[in-house]
C-alpha cells in the first residue's frame, strides 16, 4: 500500500475516480505511514476516525467534491470542530473547538479527508519549529554523509514534513512572513500563500491580522492549485476577505512564459550570498528565459527596511491579538493562591506562553506604548507604503519577480538561538507578505550537501494564475525528484 | 531608545505577563538587540508617506445589523476553564 502515498494529489484524484483505489485505502495507507513515522513528531494530534468516517463517506458516494477522498493533513492554527487545536502552545492545550474555521469547511465541502492537526510554531512565530511546545518537528531529510537532525523549517514544519515525508497528499499552512514558502523551501515541495484576502481568516488563530493569510502546500504545483481553489473564497466573517470571483487554477496551468517579462530584483543579491543560492537563482533564470520569458532587471529600494518593519507590525498586531488569551473564556488557567483576578491574568500568561511568543508580546506592546507609537509603529506602516510601492512600480516592467526563497538550505537544531539571526532566515519572503502579494516556492535543486532549495515566484496582486505559471515553469525545467 | 530593567517590568505588566527577576537581564539584553536593529527604520525618509494600516484598498465593508448567531451558551462555555450558572467565572474582584 506504500506506493500510494507516493501519488501526487492529481494522481489520487485520477485513482479514486477511475476507482483503481477506495478513499479508506487512500486514507488507511497514510495513517500507516504517520504511525511508521512519529518520530518526526509532524503531527500533534492524529485523527484516524475521524479521516476513515469520512473517506467511507466518500468511498458510497455520500461525500462527493474536487477533493473527495485526498488525505490532508491540517495545520494546528485552524479550528477544525471536535478536534484539539492548540496553535502549537500550551496555553491552548486542551481547546476543542466547536466550530470549524472557514478554510477547513471549504475543504470539507470540497470532500477531503482530515488526517490530523500539524506541528507548528507556537502560535506561527518561528522558523524553524522550535518554539512548539509539543516538541520540535524533524525533518525527514538529512544532509549527504550527516546523521544530524535538520530544522523542517517553519512556522508551518509539521505540514512540510509531512508533506515531504509522505504523511499526507498535501496540507494546509499559514503564512504571515514566510512560514509556508520558507519550510515548503527547506523539505523540496511546494507552497503557495494567494493575495492577502483571498483565504478567510474566520476561524484561523491570528497571530498578525494584516498579513496573515492560509494557502497549501504539497509535492507538485498543480496540487497547490487545486487545493488552493477549494482554500480560498468569499467569506462575510472576515472583514477583510476579498468579494471576487476564485478561478479553477488548476485548469488554467499552463507553465507557459512565452511574452512573459521575469523581473529579478537587484536588492537581493545580499552581499555575501551563499554562492549555491546565487547559483541556483541563476539557474532559474536561464530556465524562464528558456522558456521564452524575457528578463528585467528591478529595483525593490526599500527590501533592506522589510525585515525591521515586519518585526514591529507584526510585534504590535500580535500583542493585540494574543491579549485574548487571559484564563478567561478558553485555554488554561493558572491562578496564583490568594490571587486576584489581575494576578491570574499574568500568572496564566506567563505559564501558557512560550519565550518567543512572550518576547513578541513584549516588542509589541513596546512599540504600541504611550510616547513610542509614533517612533516605531507610525514609521513602520510608512515603510510598508513604501515597500509596497516599490513592488508596484516594479511591476510596472514585470509580470512576476524572481528570487530565492530562503538563504540557505535547512540548519540543525539551535543553529540560531540568537533571535535575530532566526529573524534574518525570512529576509526574500517577508516583503511580499508585507504588501500582501501571492507568491510561491517552488523546489529547484539541491545544495552540495543534498538538500533542498527553492525559488520564489512573486505576483501582482491576484495574479495568482501568473506565480503558478511561472511555478510550474520552474517545475519542469528543475525535474525535481530527489525525495528524503 | 534602549531599555532598562524597569522598563521591562513596566511592558511586561502592560502584557499581563509575569516576569521573575531572574528572566529581567536576559529580556532586557534581547529586546535591547531586538529594538536597537529596528531603530534603522528611523533613517528612511518617510516625509508625505500615508501609513499602511491594510494592504486592501478602499475602506472596511459593512454588513447588515441582522441577529445572524446566538443561542449556543454550551458551546461558548464548554472550553471555560471556570464556568458557573451559565457564566464565565473568575476569582473574586474587590478592589
Amino acid at each position: 500500500m506504500s506506493a500510494l502515498t507516493d501519488l501526487s494529489l492529481a494522481q489520487m484524484k485520477a485513482g479514486l475516480a477511475a476507482k483503481q483505489f477506495s478513499a479508506v485505502e487512500l486514507a488507511q495507507a497514510h495513517l500507516d505511514a504517520m504511525a511508521a513515522n512519529r518520530h518526526l513528531n509532524a503531527y500533534i494530534v492524529e485523527t484516524p476516525e475521524l479521516a476513515l468516517r469520512q473517506a467511507k463517506a466518500v468511498d458510497d458516494g455520500s461525500r462527493t467534491g474536487p477533493l473527495a477522498g485526498i488525505p490532508l493533513g491540517i495545520k494546528d492554527l485552524f479550528a477544525v470542530e471536535g478536534v484539539q487545536t492548540t496553535a502549537g502552545s500550551n496555553i491552548l492545550k486542551g481547546f476543542v473547538p466547536r466550530y470549524e474555521s472557514s478554510v477547513t469547511a471549504n475543504l470539507l465541502r470540497d470532500g477531503a479527508v482530515f488526517l490530523g492537526k500539524l506541528n507548528m510554531d507556537e502560535f506561527a512565530m518561528g522558523s524553524s519549529n522550535e518554539t512548539s511546545a509539543y516538541g520540535r518537528v524533524i525533518s525527514p531529510w538529512k544532509a549527504k554523509g550527516s546523521d544530524a537532525e535538520l530544522v523542517p523549517g517553519g512556522s508551518s514544519g509539521g505540514s512540510a514534513a509531512a508533506v515531504s515525508a509522505r504523511l499526507c497528499a498535501g496540507a494546509t499552512g499559514t503564512d504571515t512572513g514566510g512560514s509556508i514558502r520558507q519550510p515548503a523551501a527547506f523539505v523540496g515541495i511546494a507552497g503557495i500563500k494567494p493575495t492577502y484576502g483571498r483565504a478567510s481568516r474566520w476561524g484561523t488563530i491570528a497571530f498578525a491580522s494584516s498579513l496573515d493569510q492560509a494557502g497549501p502546500m504539497a509535492r507538485t504545483v498543480t496540487d497547490c492549485a487545486l487545493m488552493l481553489t477549494s482554500m480560498c473564497g468569499f467569506d462575510p466573517k472576515d472583514s477583510t476577505s476579498l468579494d471576487i470571483a476564485v478561478p479553477d487554477w488548476a485548469a488554467g496551468l499552463t507553465g507557459s512564459m512565452k511574452g512573459k517579462r521575469v523581473g529579478i530584483p537587484a536588492e537581493y543579491r545580499l552581499d555575501g550570498m551563499d554562492a549555491e543560492i546565487a547559483a541556483l537563482w541563476d539557474q532559474g533564470i536561464a530556465w524562464l528565459k528558456a522558456e521564452g520569458a524575457e528578463i528585467v532587471s528591478v529595483s525593490l529600494p526599500h527590501t533592506k527596511y522589510a525585515l525591521p518593519t515586519y518585526y514591529i507590525v507584526a510585534p504590535a498586531e500580535a500583542s493585540s491579538n494574543l491579549a485574548r488569551y487571559d484564563g478567561v473564556r478558553y485555554g488554561n488557567r493558572v491562578t496564583p493562591k490568594g490571587g486576584n483576578v489581575h494576578d491570574m491574568y499574568a500568572a496564566t500568561r506567563a505559564a501558557g506562553f512560550g519565550k518567543e511568543v512572550k518576547r513578541r508580546i513584549m516588542i509589541g506592546t513596546y512599540v504600541l506604548s504611550a510616547g513610542f507609537y509614533d517612533a516605531y509603529y507610525t514609521q513602520a506602516q510608512k515603510v510598508r507604503a513604501l515597500i509596497a510601492r516599490d513592488f508596484a512600480q516594479a511591476f510596472e516592467q514585470c509580470d512576476v519577480l524572481l528570487t530565492p526563497t530562503a538563504p540557505s538550505p535547512a540548519f540543525a537544531f539551535g543553529a540560531k538561538a540568537d533571535p535575530l539571526a532566526m529573524y534574518l532566515n525570512d529576509v526574500f519572503t517577508v516583503p511580499a507578505s508585507l504588501a500582501g502579494l501571492p507568491a510561491m516556492s517552488v523546489p529547484a535543486g539541491l545544495s552540495a550537501s543534498g538538500l533542498p532549495l527553492g525559488l520564489q515566484i512573486i505576483g501582482r496582486p491576484l495574479d495568482e494564475m501568473g506565480v503558478l505559471d511561472a511555478g510550474l515553469a520552474i517545475e519542469r525545467a528543475a525535474g525535481f525528484t530527489a525525495r528524503p | 531608545m534602549s531599555v532598562d530593567s524597569q522598563t521591562v517590568r513596566k511592558i511586561a505588566r502592560l502584557a499581563r505577563i509575569a516576569v521573575t527577576d531572574d528572566e529581567v537581564p536576559g529580556l532586557v539584553e534581547q529586546l535591547n538587540g531586538i529594538l536597537g536593529w529596528v531603530e534603522q527604520l528611523g533613517e528612511v525618509d518617510t516625509k508625505g508617506v500615508e501609513p499602511m494600516a491594510s494592504v486592501m484598498p478602499g475602506s472596511l465593508r459593512w454588513r447588515a445589523d441582522e441577529v445572524t448567531d446566538g443561542g449556543i451558551q454550551d458551546k461558548v462555555l464548554a472550553n471555560a476553564p471556570d464556568a458557573a450558572s451559565g457564566f464565565f467565572a473568575v476569582p473574586k474582584v474587590i478592589e
